[in-house]
């Protein structure tokens, strides 16, 4: 190890997430690999090894024999002022090397808050940020995930970006690199041939026109781009690689447990919910598959805890069977099993009785909205009833703390909405009193809201944010309306909310304005206390950008919307009509109760994609 | 107290582990090496584990004893090897046994340690000046209890053997037998006596490694 850095480390916080080392990580010898590749995620350690998507790329990529794969995450503040006083850049963890040597870096982009952090990292590798200053093949700095259905804001900064899910376009990104790098192509070449794989968006390929207005006029593809670029997914969920044999971290991390991944995409269709959208069509894993890789990763981590994954865990059709088959391993070896994102209507005494045989924890809803009015209108599908009904069976059954997720500004929203989230809390009180076991113990109730954010991609992509005046007015409103103590209500500050807009619907002409917050100082700002409102106002000052012509502007209908070339496999005349349904509260249904014909099965998947 | 104790070294990228993250990866060795050991009665059960000389971040040792209990048929001398293969770099289980006696009955620690001094050439005068400065009793430093109130410790009735030599051109190395609990002494506190009494014998870096435990009497303590 370096020697500077031996001395830096015990001066910083946890070191052990700048070392590498742990059980399961990937060496190899670098003569032995043609292409060299850093895995990076733009937040610290903690979170990024919290990540399945990071782990699961790890391995396949690690999988290639021409390829070593190592972790490259973002320094905590302390650590990058010590990195950057000493002149150390940012390195693998695996090797110690410099990571600006690499062929590729690719960046796993989850969150429009970690733009920032992309350009530090970036910078602490000594890369140049911007695509356009990075004349050779290397390194190639792309990008993957979520934010991506929308990456124009950060389009400056990468060389291209994957749509979907990484699998299999990883793989054939990485064998063209190599073949490219061995062949001696120019970046252009390169780019121009990996804008041929499916799945594969290039922005220096397509021109943006602006109206007078500033509205998009045209997007251009450059001769041999593809009009449109279609996400990628992986069709046969049950036989696609699963890390049971992977990394283990030695320090702690916010997801410290095995994950099993029920199912990817979600058959709800939530207006509001991008994730909802962006990952159809519904892919389940069969119970056996489950079991068996959650038995293998739990014997080969030794963790003492397991979660299921997904965007409904209560939407697994065959939950109880995975429950049971993991259970019978679990319990004689000690070993919680845990159930996130339950739902409030098909919530089951039984399920919830025998995973809690083991290990216990609180309850989590998130009926979003508090006025069923509202609720149909976003098309979330739970009533009251459902939920008083399945809280009534967890009071009884001996559970006392509850924590219940809203959004406050859904489009539509009135007064009564939000006051009608109170009266909800305060229903379900009473239902506690009625019902506990054990009142001794005392309810803990928690209502939180958030400020919604209006996503690409989803059914409201067209919609207004409320001003952050508004937001504080409504949660001023629900504050004074829920008068028990039994109730604590947390609100997240809207601040970080109208950022998060600007940028989910931002288009190209915020790369300049992301770039001057980063100069200024910007990065984690997932992390309250890394996150200054001022410092954004600041660079829209200086770069000329309205924001709240991307925060609180409604898009008409017709509007060229910076995605429009990005294609989920829904159509936007799909959404258009999901969204006139909201306005009439009309209902959709589940994918597996009828197909609504979003589009999906375009993307040729050949089989059931109700789940 | 656990029946059965395990010797193990923490070297190289594993020294940077905190003593939580250090017993996180012992719980979890067993179970992916397939040893069931005690666990803890109650609700939330856990490895009934302990690590004898809770070590601070950076310090590398050769040393560390970790008490735990097999309770299936596994023949403890097959758990160094069993356990090491589990194990993340730089942790080796060098032997595992039943306990003698009881980790209380630990009392002294030797410890190596390297001093760096950037602008120092005359190392031999460093070192010498080094053990005239540690050789004053009392010797007094200040450091914040736990109430973080300012407070003064001799470190002199915890210092046993502490000898300095040069290690030209820029390192002078230190050989000492302290404290190991109740109260230990952490070599850090070696340095904080230096910068608070004698700021220009302290060093630019430095780095302490654990060699060997011995009980009251310094016989070696397994």
């Amino acid at each position: 190890m370096n020697e500077k850095l031996q001395r830096i480390l015990p001066r910083v916080q946890k070191p052990a997430r700048y070392v590498g080392g742990e059980y399961g990580q990937m060496t190899k010898d670098p003569a032995n690999v043609r292409v060299r590749l850093g895995l990076c995620f733009p937040d610290t350690y903690e979170i990024a090894m919290s990540n399945l998507g990071i782990h699961i790329l790890y391995g396949i990529f690690n999988g290639m024999d021409s390829v070593w794969c190592e972790r490259i995450f973002a320094p905590g503040a302390d650590m990058e002022a010590e990195l950057r006083e000493a002149g150390i850049s940012l390195y693998g963890l695996e090797s110690g090397q410099s990571a600006g040597e690499f062929d590729i870096l690719g960046f796993s982009l989850g969150y429009e808050m970690s733009y920032t952090t992309v350009l530090n990292m970036l910078d602490l590798m000594g890369v140049p940020i911007r695509a356009s200053e990075r004349e050779g093949l290397s390194p190639l700095v792309i990008a993957g995930g979520t934010s991506c259905y929308n990456p124009e804001p950060v389009a400056d900064f990468f060389d291209l970006f994957v749509l979907g899910e990484g699998e299999e376009v990883g793989p054939e990104l990485v064998a063209l690199y190599d073949k490219a790098k061995l062949a001696g192509w120019s970046k252009s070449e390169f780019l121009q041939a990996a804008a041929q794989i499916a799945g594969v968006y290039v922005p220096s390929l397509y021109h943006v026109g602006y109206n007078a207005d500033g509205t998009i006029a045209a997007i251009t593809p450059e001769p041999g781009a593809p009009e449109r670029v279609s996400k990628r997914i992986v069709q046969d969920i049950d036989n696609a690689y699963f890390p049971a044999e992977g990394l283990v971290p030695s320090t702690e991390i916010v997801h410290d447990r095995v994950a099993l991944e029920l199912f990817r995409g979600c058959i709800r269709g939530c207006r509001f919910c991008q994730a909802g959208y962006i990952y159809r069509p519904v892919r389940e894993k069969s119970r056996d598959t489950l079991v068996e890789q959650g038995k293998r990763a739990l014997a080969y981590s030794g963790y003492q805890e397991a979660t299921l994954l997904s965007l409904s865990t209560s939407d697994y059709r065959d939950l109880s069977g995975v429950c049971d088959g993991l259970l019978e391993f679990c319990e004689p070896r000690k070993i919680g099993l845990s159930l996130p994102s339950l739902r409030a209507d098909n919530f089951s005494i039984d399920l919830m009785r025998r995973v809690q045989k083991v290990r216990k924890s609180s309850l989590t809803f998130a009926p979003e909205a508090g006025s069923q009015r509202l609720r149909d209108t976003i098309n979330k599908n739970v009533t009251e009833e459902a939920l008083l009904n399945s809280l009534q069976v967890a009071f009884s059954g001996g559970w006392s703390a509850v924590k219940l997720y809203f959004m406050l500004g859904l489009p539509t929203e009135t007064d009564e909405d939000v006051v009608a989230i109170a009266e909800l809390a305060h229903k379900i009180l009473r239902a506690w009193k009625q019902h506990a076991t054990n009142k001794n113990r005392g309810v803990r109730l928690t209502v939180s809201t958030s400020c919604f954010v209006p996503k690409a991609h989803s059914a409201f992509q067209w919609e207004a944010q409320v001003s952050m005046e508004e937001y504080s007015r409504r949660v001023a409103l629900l504050k004074e309306s829920l008068t028990s103590r039994a109730i604590t209500y947390n609100w997240h500050e809207p601040e970080t909310s109208f950022i998060e807009a600007v940028l989910s619907r931002g288009d190209r002409r915020l790369g300049p304005v992301i770039e001057h917050v980063w100069q200024n100082g910007g990065r984690l700002e997932g992390w309250s206390e890394h996150f200054n409102l001022d410092r954004w106002t600041a660079a829209f000052a200086a770069t000329g950008i309205d924001p709240h012509c991307y925060a609180n502007r409604e898009r008409g209908e017709d509007e060229i919307l910076p995605w429009a070339i990005l294609d989920t496999g829904v159509d936007q005349s799909y959404l258009w009509q999901e969204r006139q349904a909201a306005y009439a509260h009309r209902l959709t249904p589940d994918c597996r109760d009828t197909c609504t014909a979003c589009g999906v099965t375009r993307l040729g998947m050949g089989v059931d994609c109700c789940g | 107290m656990a029946r059965h104790r395990l010797r193990f070294e923490k070297t190289g990228r594993a020294k940077y582990l905190s003593h939580l993250d250090l017993m996180r990866t012992l719980q979890r060795v067993f179970p992916r090496a397939g040893v069931a050991i005690r666990h803890t009665e109650g609700f939330n059960p856990h490895a009934y584990i302990s690590v004898a000389l809770p070590s601070s971040v950076g310090m590398e040792s050769d040393c560390e004893l970790l008490d735990f209990e097999v309770v299936d048929d596994t023949p403890l001398a097959t758990l160094p090897e069993l356990l090491t293969a589990k194990l993340p770099e730089g942790i080796r289980v060098l032997k595992a046994y039943e306990a003698p006696g009881k980790v209380k009955e630990l009392v002294w620690l030797r410890l190596t340690g390297t001093l760096e001094y950037d602008t120092i050439t005359d190392t031999a005068d460093m070192a010498q000046k080094l053990d005239t400065f540690f050789a004053q009793r009392p010797l007094f430093v200040t450091k914040l209890n736990k109430k973080k109130e300012e407070t003064q410790v001799d470190l002199g009735p915890m210092i046993k053997e502490l000898t300095f030599i040069a290690a030209p051109p820029h390192k002078v190395t230190l050989h000492a037998v302290v404290a190991a609990q109740n109260p230990s002494l952490n070599p850090s506190l070696l340095l904080e006596a230096l910068r608070q009494s004698a700021p220009e014998l302290a060093p630019d870096f430095a780095a302490f490694a654990r060699v060997e435990v011995y009980d009251k009497d310094m016989r070696v303590f397994r």
